[in-house]
């Protein structure tokens, strides 16, 4: 650590920060006057609101500068990098440190609300008037993220006392790859839904005419959708890769206030098509664009004022009583502007038929928002116990089995059904014809199930896997269907092979040919999660020649070995696995000793048997837990754990659709075809 | 010799209440599943947080001691609900892994589906208030719509089918 560092990086970071509170505050009044004012004076006073937004973006990135400068440094005087870093952290690590624990995530969370604020107000030529609006509001919230920054969870903190030598190094359970991507991925898809929700409470501020706020925020929503949906399932995968117990969702309470504003976040995806399309849903709309931003805010104050205890919680910090006072201010602030304007939110058509796209979209959002309840009740029931009867109960998974699956199993069913419908109204029978025979294949994959002795009527657990099996693959034969049925269209009047005229009807429509996709994607996730209930465990203190039957495979321990480097020590168990005679791979499950923190940290393997299995691939998962503190012998812990590298597959998918989402439509060839032509099966039937 | 036609049905309905009823039973009574099931509905006491039979710590004080205790209670032959119960009397509360279907423990359980039930009356009573809105008045002797009218009913055919 030079001199330099020690004695300057503290007091720039201080200053950026501080610097960069005033220009928001700047942003915000000044652009609150300049709307307030009107007229072409205004302008000019609101343009200097925008470059002060643009501005807080470079104060907020140097501030973020200077603390990864200071962690790579080893500048111990920062209170922030001594209990987060040290000396022999790796470098990726030290990056990594930025948001790593509670003022540095807080600063980071502030330098992703200034970027998508830069991007904002440079692109505010598309409307300047909706964009002044949103500008604003993105600068109360920075202004709110940055007083927390400089009065109550200051990052550039100076260490009482002498500087230390080397620091307390970080948790490792964050140093692992995954936590290089899982954060950031999450906070961009948290920070994000700021902006729809600035568009939105703007567009009602101004009484905005249209929808045409919509169409400039979908981008935005769908982005910020993608970013939860990596951060969710990257965290799930980390949950699965490093904590060693053989799951990857626990309904944790921090898991939970990632999923909350998803699920909200989804049925507005969904619910603002019957906006655009219809001029339905309009009030609706805004309830849940301000509800996702609002959950997001919950899900960071859950895990940072202590109030639920959680592996992935930070420490216990007075900033909880800030984050409550902006909850409960932004909801006045929304709530009284929607009561004052909420008149112009009027539907302009109304629903025709109740077998109709606009009916599914309803039961869709009915049941997004009650799973979204569900999980919010289950979070905070144990403190509503613990204020009401004064003894605290456990909300577990038990809870959230019984009652979120079957919500998310009517959810699968719709996202079969929804397909099909059209616009308006579609006739019972059109549609028993389009069912027919997706829903016939989907019976026989019960069917199946059921003779390769999967017992629904044995186990609760068993009988939501098999439905769960059985809406999966209806969803996915539903997203084929539609492609082969819209494809065979196209080809007819265009002679493309089938499919060129498959690729040409996701170019045309590339939002709802997108959105099948993730719905595939979504299906094949939930293939992934079914095999839950047929898990297996198995636990023994193995020693070398020892073995662990487990399913059809044998594990025999080989050897051990140990070694040292100069962030940890670690051990690891060398154990063959066999399928009967034939060995199968070779497998090293780990478990370090971090030196700056003193904390043990399992580091499971995991073999997937996909030239095994193919399809019904499982994990063997296995973890060295340690030495038996009484006879020093290893203990070796194997799950098998069929059907999860489906999961990872279903996100790749789902993130592939929603990247498809954003490509922009291919420009209509109009054609003038015979009218019998129009008659050709409802491939149109809308987003 | 033929049985009636009425005893036939009897034989054959009773006949798939047997198999129903095997196919059911198949399992019931299974210590393991038992075991795994009600391991399953326990939270290790030793403050990890996790569900008894996946806390995952070396030398836990309690993960090792409840497994036992949950086993003896199977053997003994203790129904789900007293060996639960033994487990709160015991560890308190906490220690189940969802609230009791009883006193207050019942109100977690009925408001997600009390929400659904309000969301479902929500939206029937929001088609029907949207469904007794007057239809817009019709004017005799229709004209047909030309030119940039014609063009605006076209893109919002387009918006609305996709065609």
């Amino acid at each position: 650590m030079s001199q330099f560092s020690s004695a300057v990086l503290p007091q720039i970071g201080s200053f950026a920060l501080l610097l960069a509170l005033a220009l928001g505050a700047y942003s915000f009044l000044v652009g609150v006057f300049a709307l307030i004012l009107g007229g072409k004076d205004s302008d000019y006073l609101g343009e200097t609101a925008r470059r002060a937004g643009i501005a807080t973006f470079a104060a907020v990135l140097l501030a973020s500068v200077v603390l990864v400068t200071a962690a790579f440094t080893d500048d111990f005087s920062v209170a922030y990098i001594f209990h987060h870093s040290n000396k022999d952290l790796p470098g990726p690590y030290k990056f990594a440190v930025l948001w790593s624990g509670q003022e540095g995530s807080l600063l980071f969370w502030s330098l992703l609300l200034a970027t998508y604020g830069f991007v904002l107000r440079l692109r505010y030529r598309t409307d300047p008037k909706l964009f002044a609006h949103a500008s604003v509001v993105i600068a109360a919230v920075q202004v709110f993220f940055l007083l927390i920054l400089n009065f109550a969870a200051h990052p550039f903190a100076i260490l009482e006392g002498s500087v230390p030598p080397d620091g307390s190094g970080l948790n490792p359970l964050l140093q692992y790859p995954e936590m290089v991507i899982h954060p950031p991925m999450l906070y961009l898809g948290y920070v994000g839904f700021t902006v729809p929700f600035a568009f939105a409470f703007g567009a009602l501020i101004m009484k905005y005419p249209g929808e045409k706020w919509i169409h400039i925020t979908r981008r935005w929503t769908m982005v910020t959708w993608g970013f939860l949906t990596i951060g969710i399932f990257l965290g799930a995968h980390w949950a699965y890769s490093v904590l060693g117990w053989g799951g990857y969702w626990g309904w944790d309470p921090v898991e939970n206030a990632s999923l909350m504003p998803w699920l909200v976040g989804t049925a507005f995806l969904h619910s603002v098509m019957m906006q655009e399309k219809r001029g339905m849903l309009k009030s609706w709309n805004m309830w849940l664009v301000f509800l996702s931003f609002w959950l997001a805010i919950w899900g960071t104050f859950l895990t940072r004022s202590g109030m639920i205890s959680s592996v992935h919680a930070f420490a216990q910090s007075p900033i909880g009583m800030w984050f409550l006072v902006f909850i409960f201010i932004s909801f006045i602030a929304f709530g009284v502007v929607y009561i004052l304007n909420f008149r112009f939110l009027r539907s302009e058509h109304k629903l025709e038929s109740m077998i109709s796209r606009e009916s599914s979209f309803l039961f869709n959002n009915l049941l997004f928002v009650t799973a979204c309840f569900t999980v919010f009740w289950g979070t905070f029931f144990p403190k509503i116990s613990e204020w009401l009867q004064g003894n605290k109960v456990t909300v577990g998974a038990p809870f959230y089995n019984n009652v979120a699956v079957p919500i998310a199993l009517l959810l699968l069913l719709l996202t079969a059904v929804g397909p099909w419908l059209a616009w308006r109204r579609t006739s019972f029978e059109s549609l028993k014809r389009s069912f027919k025979w997706p829903a016939a294949g989907a019976l026989s994959i019960g069917l199946l199930m059921i003779i390769l002795g999967v017992r629904p009527w044995n186990d609760i657990a068993y009988f939501y896997s098999l439905m769960a099996a059985m809406l999966a693959a209806l969803v996915i034969f539903t997203v084929i269907s539609e492609f082969v049925r819209g494809g065979q269209v196209i080809q007819r009047h265009t002679g493309f092979s089938l499919l060129g005229s498959m690729l040409h009807l996701y170019h045309r429509n590339t939002r709802r040919y997108g959105g099948y996709i993730v719905h595939y994607g979504v299906a094949i996730v939930i293939i992934g999660i079914l095999g839950t209930p047929f898990n297996r465990d198995a636990e023994k203190e193995m020693g070398f020649g020892d073995k662990i039957n487990i399913g059809p495979y044998t594990l025999v321990c080989q050897s051990y070995t140990q070694d040292d480097n100069p962030n940890f020590s670690n051990e690891w168990a060398i154990i063959n696995v066999f399928k009967g005679n034939e060995q199968l791979t070779t497998m090293y499950p780990e478990r370090r000793l971090y030196k700056a923190s003193s904390q043990p940290q399992t580091i499971p393997r995991i073999w997937e048997t996909w030239y095994q299995d193919l399809f019904l691939v499982k994990d063997l998962y296995i973890v060295y837990e340690g030495r038996n503190e009484d006879t020093g012998r290893p203990i070796i812990k194997a799950h098998l754990n069929p059907m999860v590298p489906w999961i990872w597959i279903g996100l790749v998918i789902m993130v592939f659709g929603t990247i498809t989402c954003l490509v922009p439509n291919a420009t209509p060839v109009r054609a003038t075809v015979p009218a019998r032509v129009q008659t050709a099966p409802a491939v149109g039937a809308g987003d | 010799m033929s049985l009636p036609k009425k005893s036939l049905l009897n034989r054959t309905a009773q006949c798939a209440l047997v198999v129903f009823a095997l196919f059911t039973f198949l399992g019931v009574g299974d210590d393991d599943a038992r075991f795994r099931d009600l391991g399953h509905h326990l939270i290790c006491a030793c403050g990890c947080g996790q569900v008894l039979l996946e806390c995952n710590h070396v030398g836990c004080q309690y993960s090792d001691r409840m497994r036992n205790e949950l086993a003896a209670a199977i053997d003994r032959g203790d129904n789900d609900d007293l060996a639960l119960q033994s487990f709160v009397q015991k560890y308190g509360p906490t220690v189940v892994a969802a609230p009791s279907t009883s006193g207050f423990g019942r109100v977690a359980w009925i408001m997600p589906f009390a929400a659904l039930l309000a969301g479902m009356a929500g939206l029937v009573w929001l088609v029907r208030s949207w469904r007794s809105r007057p239809a817009p008045a019709i004017a005799d002797g229709i004209q047909p719509v030309q030119g940039p009218e014609l063009e605006r009913y076209r893109e919002q055919a387009d918006k609305e089918t996709d065609l």
